[in-house]
């Protein structure tokens, strides 16, 4: 294998050893690429959410199926713009209100499936080690949460067991993210080794 | 009454309620009404993102105006932004998707946004591990216990822990699946009662914060 001729692997292998290079120090190469990100990310998001939902949602249903009740989300979109005018600032709470009552309204029944599922989930079918194990964790870490009384005694005892597995609940997350990151950096390693440089195949 | 709260308390109360009786009721009216809203929430949500995106495009236009430090950096930000919009606009006049696998755009997305991504997150493995260390030190039980069940985590993922011992990677299932899925299920317990608490307060309009 030979080095990449291709002028976009040569852009995304300088992107990347760029961002390596604040292994070493903070440096402009670092903050060029960190700001690129920013931008390129956000422009992109304008696009998808232009696309997937002005286009979508709103264009499409509007010229070709003559739906004109999409004009009103668009209107409560705009109005959102209104925090820029002072004297007419308070029309941005309709649109806020209206996505804080759907966002609320659509968590409250997934809230309550969540826990009836999870409650459910650790009720044991069989009496077994781990099911126990399983019984004694739940618990021990909702009192550990439990603030309404204090922690003393039989009450402190429990919650004690509580912070024992959450810390090991804590380091077993703490490994995988480790993990994760660290099949990150080989892909990244991969694609400089290979796809770049053609040293590995 | 346009300027009170008594409006957009009310607009919360009737979306939410309409959200939670179209989840037990989905047969119409409330499944059809349930379905609109759903469509009008996603596109104004869109537009909180319009606005995040003009505070930031503001700041560092400001940055680059004043020749603030860092100012190249702040044209770094906005070209890139404003070269992803115009190639997004162009591509979708050539190809009528920008997301078209021929289009500028999607080589936007493959060879700057997945290698500077996929890159900023594998650089914080370091991070992590030195932070870790100085964080974590086996001064006391609860780090030590932290310690030992990330490492065997880690070991137990890779074939280096089953050349260790071939138990360590049931071992770290074991984890995964008995203790570590109890305090994590403790934890959702309390974030989803929390959830429902606030969401409750929100709808029936006790907690009104969000409309200062």
């Amino acid at each position: 294998m030979a080095i990449a001729t291709n002028f976009w692997i040569w852009i995304a292998a300088l992107l990347t050893l760029a961002i390596y290079s604040f292994l070493y120090k903070d440096n402009p190469f670092y903050k060029f690429a960190e700001y690129l990100l920013v931008g390129i990310s956000i422009g992109y998001g304008i696009s998808v959410y232009w696309h997937n939902t002005i286009i979508t949602k709103v264009y499409n249903p509007l010229v070709y199926d003559k739906n004109f009740l999409v004009l009103i989300p668009l209107l409560l979109g705009l109005l959102m713009f209104s925090r820029f005018f002072k004297n007419v600032s308070y029309l941005s709470r309709i649109p806020i209100a209206f996505v804080v009552g759907a966002g609320t309204g659509l968590s409250v029944p997934s809230s309550f499936e969540f826990l009836f599922k999870q409650v459910y989930a650790t009720m044991p079918l069989k009496l077994d080690f781990g099911s126990l194990i399983i019984v004694v964790g739940v618990i021990s870490t909702l009192v550990y949460f439990f603030f309404s009384l204090e922690h003393k005694g039989f009450v402190g005892r429990v919650s004690r067991v509580g912070i024992t597995f959450i810390m090991v609940a804590f380091g077993a997350a703490f490994g995988y993210t480790i993990m994760a990151r660290v099949s990150l950096f080989i892909g990244r390693i991969q694609f400089l080794l290979s796809d770049w440089l053609g040293i590995i195949k | 009454m346009l300027k009170g709260k008594g409006i957009p308390i009310f607009i919360t109360f009737l979306v939410g309620m309409i959200m939670i009786i179209s989840f037990f009721i989905p047969h119409k009216p409330f499944g059809d009404i349930e379905k609109i809203s759903l469509n009008w929430y996603s596109i104004i949500a869109g537009f909180t993102m319009l606005l995040g995106v003009d505070s930031l495009i503001g700041m560092h236009f400001r940055k680059l105006k004043r020749k603030d430090e860092n100012w190249f950096f702040s044209l770094v930000l906005i070209l890139g932004f404003t070269a992803t919009v115009v190639v997004g606009i162009i591509e979708t006049v050539r190809f009528g998707t920008a997301f078209d696998d021929k289009s500028y755009f999607t080589y936007i997305y493959n060879y700057f946004i997945v290698p500077l991504q996929s890159t900023m997150f594998s650089l914080l493995a370091f991070f992590i591990a030195s932070a870790a260390y100085r964080a974590f030190r086996a001064r006391n039980f609860d780090a030590t216990l932290l310690l030992i069940t990330a490492i065997i985590v880690m070991l137990g993922r890779v074939p280096l822990g089953e050349q260790i011992s071939p138990y360590l990677p049931k071992f770290t299932e074991w984890i995964m699946q008995v203790p570590q899925m109890a305090a994590k299920r403790g934890i959702g317990l309390g974030i989803s009662l929390g959830a429902l608490g606030v969401s409750i307060r929100i709808i029936l309009g006790i907690e009104r914060s969000y409309l200062s």
